[in-house]
This record gives structure tokens, C-alpha cells and sequence, in this order.
């Protein structure tokens, strides 16, 4: 380090923030990983104090938690009911966040989101379809019913998807999937409608699922979440470098000696899983998917491996809240969670857009 | 064309060449039969009208646009190298492409060393060296920890010639290096490139600016996807291809032992 890099580092704003910058072996790489760090676990501890609420908030109250293990009732109502579902919407919040991320990356586009691909309208369809055949008899129990339910939404998704790569012809031409995916999800989204003003017996139903909720997620929704999460973090890590050379343009990722095409199919799988899977379990949470990578940003600019954790983190934290309050407001009763992220990530993601500079003159954009 | 190549260099001995190279976008052939051999070790400067199809040249000799025809990279044929061993013998710097907004200059710049590390190994203190030698040399070492999106255009355009610079490669390929630099650093870009001959590199760049694209000692000239002259930009036929390319708008003129473009 020369002493004319000290100088110039001293007149510049931030001196405190360079001055530990300059400290740390003249890379910055440490500096920002601390943050890095540092966010993560403030997510993580965040996720722990909003379980731990979760469990605690419901018809029952804090008594439930408190007397669990001397009453059989309040045990079952903490395990079988208020914790899988906290930690369901964890899942799927995370599992949004990621699919966010590596959509935002991979079509380097702000506005992208997990249901670009088609995946909403298709799980929509889906469950209109299923609810449309098997009907909403009243007989048939609530967790069989939700099990179809589960099966059409996570089918109708990843076909959806599918049909948007055939129409798109392969993943390699970015704003032809973009654009198919667009269509695949208006004119699903119109055929699932017309089921549904076919069949008015099924309309609340559907209403349900399209506002989102994670009331019946059980365990075993809980484990399959778990285990694509995995799978899909796993895998958008080892592919991060490819998001982040496409940052730099088609052309010089392709310069790095980067295997697009094939980096390109597997996200796309990654983003359709992890969408699929989300939609298929809490229905369709708008919104998370969007903002996570947003509120991420705002706070640590990083490369995309980094990016796309702290993103699952940050959707786990928006719809685990999301969800504690929309059974919390009106309680005893319930708000669709669906509409309480939209709320929350809306508003927030506004007040970031005014008060960042990068969101003026589309420049950021 | 082929006598061009003939006095100039020969095929074997050049670091980038293209026989018989056609290349179509969107179903119009915008490069035609193009035969060229770029001289090893030496600064070739692309010049020609908007739309001659200079960048497109550069993207086929950088293997990043489909094309017939054969290109060999120190005759080698380019599709028999690896992808890897080619992203650490060419390096790219692309025209107003995007330029990854969130990242900050330390981690664009340290992309250009993926071609040397093995996949999801991280960064080796051969590389955080590289890194640091390309940010001073283009200067953005100051603000390395802002990020992309902070910048001004020709703040950006330093920090995307620094990565081009970490690649570490012998044939470095720029499309109009000196967009958005200011004069200063027009001149900063002619040392670098000085000194990338200096240590042996093949550096080729499309140019808007005639007076540094003649600093060059070659130059090609192209226009309507034809390679219309191939010479030492010294040469007199090279200037008098170069006005007649221009539609005799501009001249050639030596001022102080330098040749520069006027408009006229």
C-alpha cells in the first residue's frame, strides 16, 4: 500500500468504512464478506426469534406453548399444527427467495420473479382442474383433498414450465423464454378462470389458493420443502459464476470459458422447482419471490452466491412474518398470508425505491 | 485479399486467423468470405463506417458468434481448443454490454480469472494478484470496494478493462476500448496497449477514433462485411483507403510525427 493510496483514501466519504477496508490486507473481498456474514446471521437468529413467535400465536395464544408439555392438547396444537406451518412458510419463504434471486440473475432483470416461467397460472389451472373433477365434497377429508391439491398445483407448475421452454425453443434465447413465459401465463391463467366461472362451486376454494396460505402445511409438506431447498441451494451456488459473468453480458460470459448452455437448462430447473415446490405447498404467495433479492441488495452488494442464500434467508424471514401476522391481526380468524405479503413487500420495496438513488433515471434498472 | 495476407504474415505464424469465414444474424450474412491473419505480438486496429460489421468481426475472431468457415487461434484450429484453454488465451472486452451493477469493481474484475480457477475453487493469491495489478493498472484500485452501479461510464469502462486485463491473456480483444474515457484516459489505454506489445501480446481493437486507431501497426478496414485493406497503418495505401472508406470526409495528416484523421 503506498502512502499516495492512504491520502486519497482519507479525502474520500465514507473514511471510517476505507480506512478498514485499506486495514484488511488491501482486499475488500474481507470487508464485504464480513457483511456478508454478519447479515446472514442477523436472518438466521431473526428466523429463530419468528419460529419461536410463531409457535406461540394462535387461537390458543402462549398458553398452548407454555402448558405443552403437561397437557397432551397443547402438544399436539404446537406440534402438529403451529410449528409446521411456521416453519412451512420458512420453507416456502425461503425457497421464493432463491427462485427470485436466480431468476433476477439469470434474466438479469430486476422485475423477474419465480412465477415468471409460467409457473403460477399453471399450479392455478392445476388446482382448478383437480378441484373442478373431484369437487369440494364436503365428505372428503380436508388433508386428502389438500394432498391432490398439493399434487395438481406442483404438476400444472412444471408443466407450465415446460410448455414455456417448448414454446421458447430451449433456454438459450433469454428474451424468447421471458416472452413465452408471459404467454404461457395469460392464457393459462384464462383457461384456469374459465373453469372456475364454469364451476362456481369451487370459486372459494380457488380464492384460497390464489391468496396463498401455509394453514395445511404439515410435516411431511415441511420435509419435501426442506429437501428441494437443498437440492436447489446446492445447486445455485455451484452455478452462481455463470449469473455472475451473465451480469457482465452474453458475450463476455461466454469469453470466461463458462458452459452457458448448460449452466443456463439447470437454472432453469432450479427456478421451476423451487417455484413448483413453493406453490404446490403454501399456494400463491405474491411478491417474496420479488422483493427478497431487492431487500438483500439494499443492504449488501454481493455476487450471486452470496446473493442467493442471503435471498432464501430473506424470504423465509418476510413470509414467516407475513404469515404470524396474518394470524395475528384479526385473530381468532385468519388473513390470507398472500395479501399480507403483498402488503409488506410492497411497501417496503416502495420506500426502498424512493430513497435509493440507483431506482431513478431507470439507471439502477 | 489473399496477396494482403501474403505480405503481411502468413497464416502459421499469426495469432488469430480466419479463411474463408462467413457469419449471418438473424438470417443476413453480415460478414462475407472474410480471409485474415492477425500478427502475433503486435496492435491491429479494426476500422470502418457504423454497421461495416467491425464488432461482429471481432465477436467471430473472439469465437462468440456462429460463423462457417475456419479460425485459428496461433494456428490452432478454435474449435478443436477447449473452452477453458481458450478463455485463458483470449480475453474479451465487449461494447456497452451490462456491466453487473451490484458487484463491486474487486469481484468484476476477479471474474476474469475464472478461466484459471478450477470450478468452485476460490480465489488463489496468484489471482487476488492479478486482480490487484490489473485495478492499479487501470487505476480503479482506489474505489475497488464500490459497486458497478456507483460509477460513471468511464469509471465502468476502467473497471471492465481491468478484467479483460485479469484474464492474463495472450490475445486480448477490445470493441471501442476507449468509449466514455476521457482524454487523459485515452491516453492512459494507448501506453497500457504500448506496453501489452511490449511484453508480447496480441492485442486487437475496434476503433472509432482514427487517430488511435492509426497508432496501431496494422490496420484493417472494413466495410459492408468485407475486409477491404489489410497494411501497416504507416503505409500511405492504408490512408488513402482509409479517406476513400470514410467517402473522403476525413484526411490523413501528420502532426508531429503523428499521423491523425481530420474531418474535412
Amino acid at each position: 500500500m503506498s502512502s499516495g493510496d492512504l491520502i486519497i483514501e482519507v479525502g474520500s466519504q465514507n473514511e471510517d468504512r476505507r480506512a478498514k477496508e485499506l486495514s484488511a490486507n488491501g482486499s475488500p473481498r474481507s470487508v464485504q464478506s464480513r457483511r456478508v456474514w454478519r447479515f446472514g446471521i442477523a436472518l438466521i437468529f431473526l428466523s429463530g426469534a419468528l419460529v419461536l413467535l410463531g409457535v406461540g400465536v394462535g387461537s390458543t395464544g402462549w398458553e398452548s406453548l407454555t402448558t405443552m408439555w403437561e397437557h397432551s392438547l397443547a402438544m399436539q396444537i404446537v406440534w402438529d399444527i403451529r410449528l409446521p406451518r411456521t416453519v412451512g412458510a420458512w420453507l416456502a419463504g425461503a425457497l421464493l427467495g432463491l427462485s427470485g434471486a436466480v431468476a433476477q440473475g439469470l434474466f438479469r432483470n430486476p422485475l423477474a420473479d419465480p412465477y415468471l416461467l409460467g409457473s403460477a397460472s399453471g399450479a392455478a389451472l392445476g388446482v382448478s382442474a383437480a378441484l373442478a373433477l373431484f369437487g369440494v365434497s364436503p365428505f372428503a377429508t380436508a388433508w386428502l383433498v389438500r394432498l391432490g391439491l398439493t399434487g395438481a398445483a406442483f404438476v400444472g407448475a412444471v408443466s407450465a414450465v415446460l410448455l414455456t421452454l417448448l414454446l421458447a425453443r430451449g433456454v438459450q434465447h433469454t428474451l424468447r423464454l421471458l416472452l413465452a413465459g408471459v404467454i404461457v401465463g395469460v392464457v393459462l391463467g384464462a383457461v384456469g378462470s374459465l373453469l372456475t366461472m364454469l364451476r362456481p362451486d369451487i370459486v372459494q376454494a380457488m380464492q384460497a389458493f390464489m391468496l396463498g396460505s401455509t394453514g395445511f402445511i404439515g410435516w411431511s409438506a415441511c420435509a419435501v420443502m426442506v429437501v428441494v431447498l437443498a437440492l436447489c441451494v446446492l445447486a445455485s451456488v455451484m452455478l452462481s459464476h455463470a449469473l455472475d459473468g451473465l451480469s457482465l453480458g452474453e458475450a463476455t460470459a461466454a469469453s470466461l470459458g463458462l458452459p452457458l448452455p448448460q449452466m443456463r437448462a439447470a437454472l432453469v430447473v432450479v427456478i421451476a422447482l423451487s417455484a413448483g415446490t413453493a406453490v404446490a405447498q403454501a399456494g400463491l404467495i405474491v411478491f417474496v419471490g420479488l422483493a427478497a433479492p431487492h431487500l438483500v441488495r439494499s443492504v449488501v452488494k454481493t455476487t450471486h452466491a452470496s446473493l442467493i442464500v442471503l435471498a432464501s434467508l430473506m424470504g423465509a424471514v418476510l413470509l414467516t412474518s407475513a404469515d404470524i401476522l396474518s394470524r395475528w391481526l384479526i385473530a381468532p380468524q385468519e388473513l390470507p398470508v398472500g395479501v399480507l405479503t403483498a402488503i409488506l413487500g410492497g411497501g417496503y420495496l416502495l420506500r426502498l425505491m424512493h430513497s435509493q438513488r440507483r431506482y431513478e433515471n431507470g439507471g439502477g434498472l | 485479399m489473399l496477396e494482403v495476407i501474403a505480405d503481411s504474415v502468413a497464416v502459421e505464424d499469426s495469432a488469430l486467423s480466419m479463411t474463408d469465414v462467413c457469419a449471418s444474424l438473424g438470417g443476413t450474412e453480415i460478414l462475407h468470405q472474410i480471409h485474415l491473419a492477425i500478427v502475433a505480438g503486435a496492435w491491429t486496429s479494426i476500422v470502418g463506417p457504423n454497421g461495416a460489421g467491425k464488432s461482429s468481426l471481432l465477436k467471430v475472431l473472439a469465437g462468440l458468434l456462429g460463423h462457417q468457415g475456419k479460425l485459428a487461434l496461433f494456428g490452432k484450429a478454435l474449435e478443436t481448443i477447449p473452452r477453458r484453454l481458450r478463455a485463458q488465451q483470449m480475453s474479451w472486452l465487449g461494447q456497452s454490454e451490462n456491466s453487473g451493477e451490484d458487484m463491486s469493481a474487486w469481484d468484476v474484475v476477479m471474474l476474469g480469472r475464472l478461466p484459471h480457477q478450477a470450478w468452485l475453487a476460490s480465489p488463489s493469491a496468484a489471482d487476488h494478484q492479478a486482480v490487484e495489478q490489473a485495478l492499479r493498472r487501470t487505476q480503479p484500485w482506489q474505489w475497488r470496494s464500490r459497486s458497478i452501479g456507483q460509477l460513471s461510464g468511464g469509471e465502468r469502462q476502467r473497471v471492465l478493462l481491468a478484467r479483460a486485463l485479469a484474464v492474463d491473456a495472450q490475445v486480448i480483444l477490445m470493441d471501442e476500448p476507449l468509449a466514455n474515457l476521457d482524454p487523459p484516459h485515452q491516453a492512459d489505454w494507448l501506453l497500457l496497449v504500448r506496453d501489452l506489445i511490449a511484453q508480447g501480446k496480441t492485442v486487437v481493437s475496434v476503433l472509432h477514433e482514427i487517430s488511435f486507431a492509426l497508432q496501431a501497426q496494422h490496420m484493417l478496414i472494413v466495410d459492408q462485411g468485407k475486409v477491404l485493406h489489410c497494411g501497416a497503418s504507416q503505409d500511405e495505401t492504408t490512408h488513402r483507403m482509409l479517406e476513400a472508406v470514410f467517402e473522403h470526409r476525413i484526411q490523413i495528416h501528420t502532426v508531429q510525427g503523428q499521423w491523425i484523421a481530420l474531418p474535412k
